[in-house]
This record gives structure tokens, sequence and C-alpha cells, in this order.
């Protein structure tokens, strides 16, 4: 497989199965990284709010780009079979968005807890299935002319990034303080 | 911190509602078992299911409910009493989603298994149904919920960070089990936004309705009575490693 263009069904799967690892890697680092000292100093100079909020903007940042650079790498690798490039570009970021969220605020969890790869995988890989079940259903979409992307299944998706979001910033300030 | 554990609720000890829970379960099994049932192709008797498998669903999902309101609870008050009830009745719930699985895996073995295949093939079919994997990640989610806090040892910071994600799985548990089944093709009641566990207007007779509610209301009552037995005892245990 790794010298000949894959279908277009197994192309898909594998591109989000890379994604998320991708953002595992990528976001879960954000808060494990932290040393003591430098988060006592964020303590002092900023609110949890300010925190969190500006950890996920930089996490989602960070994430839209790797969403961009490895679809980049997947169309000159593993070849082309997008129908709808414009459609498909959408869900990655909208993608790629979701999953920097989620593994923002259970990265905030895990590096509480002190065993952190291990529990970030144990929290992860569940609440994240939903998810990347939606996407991998709604991308399928991009690969055919005749199906079109059901707009109300994209807007649920929006609406738990809404959820996530929210959630974060009303229970990071207690995950704050030690 | 172990006076206020002392004073445990007065409802814990009380008695009429042990009593009605068994009143409700016995009434369930003997006019689950030989009350009058409406004759439906395929489903036939299996149907007296719907008493168990329907109900250990939404026991499961009240005991959650309980669990996240004693969580936050806990985050509002910091009274380590509320992140021990919330804990066991997440246990509860999980035994609750454990055993509507064992008896929808029953229900399914006659009803959607093909008798002409071995049974592993229709196994796997089944398994992929986006509604047991819906069930499944809200299950494993849960799991997660008592890892995360076993693991930690401090008691103020296993009951904080416990009672920060638990309220995080309850979110995560709406797409999970009620909205991504109600979307995705599957076998199970309940395609094109349906109601998954039981369609009010067509499906459920006047009949099984006099049956269906009270034994909600009777598992329910057993599962907050074995939680509250489990808080007694974790209480206890607290009071004497504090005393």
């Amino acid at each position: 497989m790794a010298l000949e263009e894959p279908e277009s069904r197994v192309w898909n799967g594998l591109f989000w199965v890379i994604q998320l690892f991708i953002c595992i890697n990528a976001v879960a680092k954000s808060f494990l990284q932290e040393s003591r000292g430098r988060m006592l100093y964020f303590y002092s100079i900023a609110s949890p709010t300010a925190f969190v909020l500006a950890k996920l903007l930089f996490n989602s940042l960070l994430m839209l780009l790797m969403s961009l650079l490895s679809l980049l790498l997947f169309t000159m690798f593993l070849g082309n079979p997008l129908e709808k490039a414009g459609a498909f570009i959408g869900l990655v970021l909208l993608g790629g968005w979701s999953l920097s969220l989620v593994f923002s605020f259970l990265a905030a969890i895990a590096a509480k807890a002190q065993q952190n790869a291990a529990i970030m995988a144990v929290l992860g890989f569940p609440i994240i299935i939903p998810q990347l079940i939606l996407l991998m259903r709604l991308s399928s979409a991009a690969f055919s002319p005749l199906l079109t992307i059901p707009a109300g299944t994209v807007l649920m998706l929006v609406a738990l990034d809404a959820l996530i979001i929210l959630l974060s910033v009303i229970l990071f300030p207690f995950l704050w303080r030690d | 911190m172990a006076q206020t554990m002392t004073n445990v609720n007065n409802y814990m000890h009380k008695s009429w509602w042990k009593i009605a829970s068994i009143v409700l379960l016995v009434y369930t099994f003997v006019a689950g078992f030989l009350g009058p049932v409406p004759h439906l192709p395929l489903l036939q008797e299996t149907i007296r299911n719907l008493y168990f498998h329907v109900c250990m669903w939404f026991a499961m999902m009240i005991l959650f409910t309980v669990s996240v309101v004693n969580s936050i609870r806990y985050l509002r008050t910091f009274n380590l009493k509320y992140d021990i009830y919330a804990r066991h009745f997440a246990v509860i719930a999980i035994v609750f989603g454990l055993l509507g699985y064992i008896t929808g895996a029953i229900w399914a073995s006659y009803t959607w298994a093909d008798p002409n295949k071995p049974a592993t093939n229709s196994f796997s079919t089944i398994a992929r149904d986006p509604k047991l994997i819906g069930a499944a990640i809200a299950l494993l989610v849960y799991f997660a919920y008592l890892i995360l806090r076993d693991s930690i040892q401090d008691m103020d910071k296993k009951a904080r960070i416990g009672a920060v994600y638990n309220i995080f799985a309850y979110a995560i548990l709406f797409p999970s089990i009620w909205i991504l089944p109600r979307i995705l093709p599957s076998l199970h009641p309940g395609n094109d936004g349906e109601n998954p566990a039981l369609d009010v207007k067509n499906d459920i007779d006047g009949s099984m309705r006099t049956v269906f509610y009270p034994a909600v209301i009777g598992w329910t009552l057993l599962g907050v009575w074995i939680a509250t037995l489990k808080i007694r005892l974790s209480l206890l245990k607290e009071k004497k490693m504090s005393a």
C-alpha cells in the first residue's frame, strides 16, 4: 500500500486516524510540558479563563496548521481521490478544531493527574470516537460527486465544539489551583 | 470534615422507598411475565424484555444524572461527602449499563441474529451497530472516570479532578447515546430522529405502560438503594480513618 494509491474509503479512514494521532502528539504536550514554575508564573499574571482560552486558541491554530500540512502530504504521497476538495478542506479544518478542543481540555485534566501519557489515552479515546465517526461519515460524501454533505450534522459538530469551549471555561478554574 | 461526614442524610436510613422498590419489582416480574402483551411479528414474547432491557438504560441515565448533580454540589461546597456520593452513583449506573448490554444481547440473539448462520457471523454484524457502539463508548467514558479518580492519591485533588471529569463525561454522554444513534442507520428501534428507547406514540401498548413505568421506578430505586449502602460503608471507613 505504501507505493500504490489507496481507494477513497481507505484514504479517508487513514487520514482521520492520522489526524487523531497528530492531535494527541501536538496538543497533549501543551499542558504536560509546562513546568511547575511556569504554571505558577501564569497563575500570578492571568485569570484562569483567559489562560484556558489562550491555550484553546493556540492549540486550535496549531492543529489547523497541522491538518492542512497533513492534507498536503496526503495528496502528494497517496494521490488525490477528492471530488469536492473545498468541502473536504472545510471538514478537515472543522475536524482539526474539534479534536484540538477536546484534547486541550483532556490534557489539562491529565496534567493534574500526574501519570500523564497513559491517562491521556484512557481519557481521550472513548470521548473522541463519536466525533471521529461523524467526521468520517461526513467526509465520505466529499469523495463522491453525487452525495451532499448534511448541514445538520455539521452544525451539530459546531454545537459540540461550542459546548466543549463552554465547559472548559466553566470547569478550568477548578483544575487551575493546586 | 469528619463532622460533616457523620451527618449522613436521613433519606438513606428511611425504609419506605426501599419497600416501594421491592413491591414495584415484584409487580414488574409478576405482571411482566404473566400479563397480557401485544403479539407482534418477530418480537413475539420477547417483547417482555422491554420491562428489563429498557428500564436498565433508564435507571442508568437517572443514576448518572444523580452522580453529576453530586459532582456539581462538590465543586460548589468542597464537601468530600458529595464526591463519595458521585463515585458510588456512577459505579451503580455502570452496573446498570452492563446489565442493559446483557439483556440487549439476549434480546438481539432472538430477534436480530440469523438462525441460518453461525452465531459468530451475526455477532460481528450486531456488534457494529451504532447504538451499541454509542452505549459502549458511554460506559468506557465512565470507566475512564473511575480510573482517573482512583489514580490520584491526594484526597482533595482526587475529588476535584474527579468532579470536573464527571461533568465533562456527562456532557459527552449526550452525543454518544442521545444524538449519534439517532442519525446513523441501525437495526435498533429509533431511526430518523425517533426515540430509541421507546416510541411513545405507536409502539408501546397501553397495557404495557402500566408495567413499564412502575418497572423504571422500581429498578431506579433498587439502584439508589445499592448506592446508598456503598456510600454508608465508605463514609464509615472515612470516619474510622480520620478518628
